[in-house]
């Protein structure tokens, strides 16, 4: 494939088009398949999108914090507590910790066990937000030291369950890769498969073209600008189709969690605008590759 | 201009012309006659390079055929205009862009040849069928059409297959003339017919070398015409 052939594709040519006819089956499978398959692209990219955006903000948002729980008889409870702020307040690595407030912690269970929960009858331990700073927390000397000292300080880091969520968050965007991947193979198959048949029931036209001296690469750029030109236009009606089924989806909330989120944001956007070019770029080659060897086999 | 030597070709097992030799030299007509089958299509076909010859040598304007790549070959066929007897069109296309299909091919479709397409089709005299569809064209129109598409990059050589076999007698003198015209500009003619009514009705207009095929080798038939 020579530039100069990817250049003359472009250069349109009305009446070289016109060669081969514009209807016919394979002329509505084209658009179809590529209308469907660049749909679903748009919610595949949206979804490696959005789960990239998750895998980040929770990779961000967690790794730089930590929770200290102090599980003691009600009597202890305010002792440990100061006994633990003043350990964390001498210890490398803690920019800051602070005790939640009984509102606070209330608010964190109310999802649970509702807005009216009556803590002060519960033996809830109490929490410490630790955020942390330079040079970074020594998690396995600070546990040591609690333990001296604070009995029933039990030191949360979130490592236990931050990386499993950020490798599932990381998976789903692979996932989606993946997806877009297979969509563009399975329109590679489908726009090879119009094209093959596109050429066999135009034989008699290919035989008309020789005869009167079209050159092979006359012929298959005929072939494949119309193809071409239908995936861009099928695919470009399916985008704008499954930008619209994005920005019906509902807005990202905090209550939402994941699902609320999946969609485009600022500049990701733009994104969905490269799956038309795509697609006409796969049909292209799909095309090309079909028609050397339909145009080697009838010669 | 077109030469063969002891050029055989085989199809199917069977052997369909053996050692033919022939030379289609500039500005001559011939006809090829002989019963159907005799493998006159055949011969048209090996001289535009369709068909490839079994053994022998088959040369065009000084080019082995048999060396030519697909792109060389499209060169070939532009400098040989040929008339089908099935006349193939494509269907959609108007008869205008039907018969300046050569010249979009080759890269020299431009709008101000619409005058000379006008022209060439009132030379075959089909001038005011310009926006026809090849369907909507009769026997007669659609061998004139063709004759039209195969002359219109000036070729070298023009090959006619039965030009005249769907045509009232009317028709066909109308169609020898066109072909006796264009000899007397200078191209090759060979016309491949088992018309020989054709054949005597040239002889007061051509100077024309009459082959026949027969059991698969070409002899001249008789003198010329």
């Amino acid at each position: 494939m020579s530039n100069g052939n990817i250049r003359s594709l472009l250069r349109q040519d009305k009446r070289a088009d016109r060669v081969v006819p514009p209807t016919g089956y394979t002329a509505h499978l084209t658009l179809f398949v590529s209308g469907a398959m660049a749909f679903l692209a748009v919610f595949a990219m949206a979804l490696s999108l959005a789960s990239g955006r998750l895998a980040d903000r929770w990779a961000t948002e967690l790794a730089g914090a930590a929770t200290l729980r102090i599980n003691a008889p009600a009597e202890q409870l305010a002792a440990q507590t100061q006994a633990a702020l003043e350990v964390l307040g001498q210890t490398p690595g803690v920019a800051s910790a602070r005790a939640l407030t009984a509102e606070e912690q209330a608010a964190l269970l109310s999802p649970w066990f509702g807005p009216d929960v009556p803590l002060d009858t519960l033996p809830v331990p109490q929490l410490i937000e630790i955020i942390e700073g330079e040079p970074g927390l020594d998690a396995v000397g600070l546990r040591l030291r609690l333990g001296a000292e604070v009995p029933g300080a039990v030191l949360d880091d979130h490592t236990r369950w931050r990386e499993p969520l950020v490798d599932a968050a990381m998976s789903l965007r692979r996932l989606g890769w993946v997806s877009i991947l297979l969509i563009g193979g399975a329109t590679a198959a489908m726009i090879t498969l119009a094209a093959n048949a596109s050429l066999a029931a135009n034989a008699q036209i290919i035989e008309v073209l020789r005869l009167v001296g079209a050159r092979d690469s006359f012929i298959a750029r005929a072939f494949v600008r119309r193809f071409t030109y239908r995936a861009f236009f099928g695919a470009m009606v399916g985008m704008l189709l499954g930008m619209f089924g994005v920005l019906l989806l509902p807005e990202a909330t905090d209550e939402g969690g994941f699902l609320t989120g999946l969609g485009f944001q600022g500049a990701g956007w733009l994104w969905p605008v490269l799956i038309p070019v795509l697609g006409a770029a796969v049909a292209f080659f799909a095309t090309w590759t079909a028609a050397s060897r339909k145009l080697k086999e009838l010669s | 201009m077109i030469e063969l030597e002891n050029v055989s070709y085989t199809y199917g097992g069977g052997e369909l012309l053996s050692n033919v030799s022939l030379q289609l030299q500039p500005g001559s007509f011939h006809f090829l006659t002989g019963p159907s089958g005799a493998g006159k299509t055949t011969l048209l076909k090996l001289c535009y390079g369709a068909l490839l010859p079994t053994s022998g040598r088959l040369s065009a304007f000084e080019q082995d055929i048999a060396g030519l790549d697909r792109d060389q070959m499209a060169l070939l066929r532009r400098r040989i205009g040929v008339v089908h007897q099935d006349c193939q069109f494509l269907d959609h296309m108007t008869l205008a862009e039907n018969v300046a299909l050569p010249l979009m091919v080759s890269g020299r479709a431009e709008p101000a040849q619409r005058e000379d397409l006008s022209e060439l089709l009132n030379w075959v005299g089909l001038g005011a069928r310009l926006d026809s569809h090849p369907p909507e064209l009769s026997g007669g129109e659609r061998q004139r059409a063709a004759l039209a598409r195969a002359v219109i990059l000036s070729p070298d050589v023009v090959l006619a297959d039965e030009p005249t076999g769907n045509v009232d007698w009317d028709m066909s003198q109308r169609l020898l003339r066109l072909l006796v015209e264009l000899n007397r500009m200078g191209k090759t003619v060979l016309i491949a017919t088992h018309d020989l009514s054709l054949i005597r009705a040239a002889k007061s207009q051509v100077q024309a070398r009459v082959l026949r095929i027969s059991q698969r080798q070409i002899q001249l038939a008789g003198a010329d015409l």
